[in-house]
């Protein structure tokens, strides 16, 4: 009558109980890897770098000598480029969004253009590079200038803002375009009184993830030729400029140890920049996803 | 009720004809019909709706209550797979004639919803959201309407301390009033409503009612409920749908207490599978 | 008062209705402009890449370009352009870093929705995110000023600049990439499925492996092609830690040369416009583009099979 052994499964049930115990404790061994990682180059990145973080760094333009350079061209720099692709990319980006989901048709064409987004997302930065060096600084003639360079960040972010954009007016209650419409609004009233007031809170989010993801970005950059040495601000969008990641890249490859700590002081500085940024998005979310 | 009835002669059967000369018709439907998709929602609906009385449209859940008035201010066409046949006329025009824009159309026939839809707006941008995209953007006149469809909605004593304050903050039933209000600073000729109280608590169902009362001196409202002592306390006309179509039309008093069909006797004694 | 506001939006609507009118005919067409900006800026990466590609090839054969086992575009007198050197750069810095990134990626994505808590998923996720949203230049400097020089102290003969390093650091940068995108394929199998085999006595590790990951395989093998995409695309820390040597090796001590650092390396020298290193890098990044591409497309195609599942 007995079909199964009680005692093999009970010695069994021993072994089995061990091994999920063991792999229990390595699944959060890896999982826990990624923080340690975290902490040890937040450490010794403060470490290196915290020496080199004074007034002077921000007042002082790049030097041949690690006490001299300082971030201030690249600071602004930064803050120029995102003055460009700010407004570029959130307009493109949102614009793009209310066509996909409030005017196209439910095509060919537009499952096209959705799909054609996601594999934009999907392309290596540096060809965007490619593309920005090729078309705005040759062909449009804008030479290695904050705009160009603006413009091809603004390029590679769109893919993000669009999603990000299309899930934020997606989630628009139903209900609010109804009361909208029923009012004798037209198409375009409802959704620029209704849903996008409402949007607004996710479009911000994902707009600044979005920024500070270009904040960060170098390769794109470097290609269409950002400057590398810069002792000057940008003073209009045709100016030469640098960017942080860039100026933090140059003291990176400098073989004199020095300047590896002058570049963690800079990383601080880019790394405090994003925290600020990602910060504000929390509180955006935060604060608004309480309501709705 | 009764003495609204004695007023205006009993009529017995919807004869438009006979009808006309009694009072003013806002709406009159001919053979209208109505499909999603392949399933056809309504069959050849064809009555007369009066102004400035309460029409209420009964039925069991499905038989196209719904469907039918957001048909009277076309918001049915936002379901792409809709197709229509037959014809509405508001006051004497078709509404589904092509030069009719269905934005005129809407700013004549308000509607108020099964649950409350306010803005995630103050309560006062909420009033004057129908006003300012109509053009009225004079502050003074704005303030004007806010107080008069406040008042209006007998919602203007309990906010007027806090019309700078989120809509989100009212309770469901003064939602819903706001909403009755946003719908009047347009004043609308006629005012849909589609269940307004299935999502009230009794307290705040019986303060829409009695405005309901209040509001047919000025305005036609054609009101959707699940509710058949509601339609009994407030409506003037009933109008009893079943499966798409409408089994039977007539003075409220007559249909409640004297049913000609028998589908409507089941339905209203409850008796209905 | 009553009609009075009527009549007055009755006469705004006369005024109003011409304007109105265009607007709400232009904006759709100015919305479609913004979709279609879009299309071009593929449409433009496409024609830039096919355009300076047939230039280069123009100036230097295809056959030697997918024959030679040298990628020399600097010697001057007898330059070579033979793409494989770059090929097995990029490959050998993308599978070291996938044998860091799948076990521990996905050993994070099984703790994370098998095991954790909602208060400790609440924790590391948000851990998790900070560690994607730190910049490759970063993750570049980590390299080579940190784990370098820890390597070195194993293997002392080790190079400073090698592709172990940038490797390892480019699978730590795509953890979780991994990680996410994997615990949400198992987070969709339905529970009850999970329960079942709870109830049958099975252990939460039996569980995880013999029915959650192959229920979830088509998802967390997509994550897989998807982070081999990234890795393959990714230019800074192999930039700054990889080197700058073109050499055909499976060896990871030695100092490499990828698609992506060689394009870095020509932009940032003073190769002219109009030369044909200048052109190389366009055909270097046609090539990185196809590989990219193609990994994207693979992994849309499973993961669309996988969706349709549930
Ligand atoms: N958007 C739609 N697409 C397809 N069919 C629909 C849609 N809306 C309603 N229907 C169908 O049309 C019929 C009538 O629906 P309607 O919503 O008008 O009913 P109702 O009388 O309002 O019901 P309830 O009392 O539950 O609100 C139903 O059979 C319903 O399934
Ligand atoms: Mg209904």
């Amino acid at each position: 009558m007995q079909l199964v052994d009680q005692a093999k499964v009970k010695s069994r049930m021993q072994t089995r109980l061990k091994q999920n115990k063991v792999l229990k404790g390595v699944f959060f061994g890896t999982t826990i890897f990624a923080l340690v990682v975290l902490v040890i180059l937040l450490y010794r990145i403060l470490t290196q770098g915290i020496g080199y973080l004074d007034l002077q760094f921000f007042q002082n333009f790049a030097s041949r000598f690690p006490e001299k350079a300082g971030i201030k061209a690249a600071f602004f720099g930064s803050l120029w480029l995102m003055a460009v692709i700010a407004p570029v990319s959130l307009i493109i980006g949102v614009g793009t969004a209310i066509y996909l989901e409030e005017y196209a048709k439910k095509n060919r064409f537009t499952t096209f253009i959705q799909i054609n987004i996601s594999n934009l997302a999907g392309v290596p930065s540096i060809v965007f590079g490619l593309l920005g060096l090729t078309v705005f600084v040759r062909m449009l003639e804008m030479g290695r200038s904050v705009l160009a360079g603006g413009l091809t960040m603004s390029l590679l972010i769109l893919p993000i803002i669009v999603v990000a954009a299309q899930e934020a007016v997606r989630s628009v209650p139903k209900e609010l375009r109804e009361a909208s419409y029923a009012m004798g609004a037209t198409k375009w009233q409802t959704i620029k009184k209704v849903v996008l007031p409402a949007a607004i809170p996710g479009i911000l989010t994902g707009g600044i993830l979005a920024l500070s993801r270009a904040i960060g970005e170098t390769a794109p950059l470097l290609m269409i030729g950002a400057l590398t040495f810069v002792a000057y601000l940008p003073e209009n969008l045709l100016s030469g400029f640098t960017v942080m990641p860039i100026q933090i890249f140059n003291w990176t490859s400098r073989p004199q140890t020095e300047f590896h700590d002058v570049a963690a002081a800079g990383i601080i500085v880019l790394l405090a920049m994003l925290l600020i940024m990602n910060s504000i998005a929390v509180l955006i979310r935060n604060k608004f996803s309480k309501r709705l | 009720m009764k003495t609204i009835m004695d007023e205006k002669k009993v009529v017995k059967a919807p004869r438009p004809e006979e009808k006309k000369k009694e009072v003013n018709t806002v709406y009159s439907i001919e053979n209208f019909n109505l499909w999603y998709g392949k399933d056809q929602a309504l069959k050849d609906i064809k009555f007369d709706i009066p102004e400035k009385q309460v029409t209420a449209i009964i039925g069991p859940s499905g038989c196209g209550k719904s469907t039918f008035i957001k048909a009277l201010n076309r918001m049915v066409e936002m379901v792409p797979i809709v197709r229509m046949s037959g014809d509405i006329n508001y006051r004497g025009k078709n509404i589904f004639e092509n030069k009719y824009k269905v934005e005129d159309l809407r700013t004549k026939v308000g509607m108020v919803f099964q649950k409350p839809n306010p803005f995630p707006k103050s309560i006062y941008e909420n009033v004057v959201y129908g006003p300012k995209i109509h053009g009225i953007k004079n502050k003074k006149i704005l303030d004007e309407i806010v107080e008069k469809s406040l008042k209006g909605a007998a919602l203007w004593e309990e906010v007027k301390d806090r019309l700078n304050e989120n809509a989100y903050g009212l309770s469901g039933g003064q939602q819903q009033r706001l909403c009755i209000a946003r719908c009047l600073a347009i004043e609308p000729d006629v005012i849909l409503m589609d269940e307004p109280t299935s999502a009230l608590d009794p307290i705040s169902t019986l303060k829409v009612e009695e405005l309901v009362q209040e509001l047919k001196k000025e305005f036609s409202i054609i009101i959707v409920t699940h509710n058949m002592q509601q339609a009994a306390r407030i409506s003037d006309k009933t109008a009893f749908f079943l499966n798409g179509e409408v089994v039977e039309y007539s003075d409220t008093n007559q249909l409640f207490s004297n049913p000609s069909d028998k589908r409507t006797e089941d339905y209203i004694t409850g008796r209905f599978g | 008062m009553q009609g009075s506001i009527r009549q007055m939006i009755k006469d705004k609507k006369e005024k109003q209705q011409s304007r109105s009118k265009i607007v709400e005919k232009i904006v759709p067409g100015i919305l479609l402009i913004c979709a279609i900006i879009s299309v071009l800026t593929t449409l433009g990466i496409v024609f830039t890449l096919i355009v300076e590609t047939i230039t280069f090839f123009s100036q230097v054969s295809v056959i030697e370009y997918f024959t030679s086992k040298d990628w020399y575009p600097f010697f001057e007198s007898d330059p070579d352009y033979g793409i494989w050197p770059l090929i097995s750069g990029t490959l050998l810095i993308t599978g070291i870093a996938m044998l860091v990134a799948v076990p521990f990626g996905l050993g994070a994505a099984i703790y994370l929705s098998e095991y954790a808590t909602d208060r400790v998923r609440r924790i590391i996720k948000p851990i998790l995110e900070v560690l994607a949203g730190i910049p490759t230049i970063v993750y570049g400097f980590f390299a080579l000023t940190f784990v370098t020089p820890v390597l070195q102290n194993v293997i002392p003969s080790l190079p400073v600049f090698n592709a172990l390093s940038p490797g390892i650091v480019v699978g730590i940068m795509i953890i979780p990439m991994i990680a996410s995108l994997s615990e949400d394929a198992m987070s969709s199998v339905p529970n009850a499925i999970r329960e079942g085999a709870l109830g049958l006595g099975a252990t939460r590790f039996e569980v995880a492996v013999k029915v959650v990951l192959p229920a979830a395989l088509s998802g967390i093998i997509a994550s897989v092609v998807l982070a081999i995409s990234r890795a393959i695309g990714e230019t800074m820390i192999v930039t700054v830690a990889g080197g700058a040597t073109p050499k055909l090796t499976l060896d990871v001590t030695e100092s490499i040369q990828t698609m992506t650092s060689y394009i870095v390396q020509v932009s940032l020298g003073d190769a002219g416009f109009g030369t044909t290193i200048y052109y190389s890098i366009y055909a270097v990044g046609m090539t990185l583009f196809l590989f990219t591409l193609i990994m994207n497309l693979v992994a849309q195609y499973i993961s669309r099979r996988f969706r349709e599942e549930y």
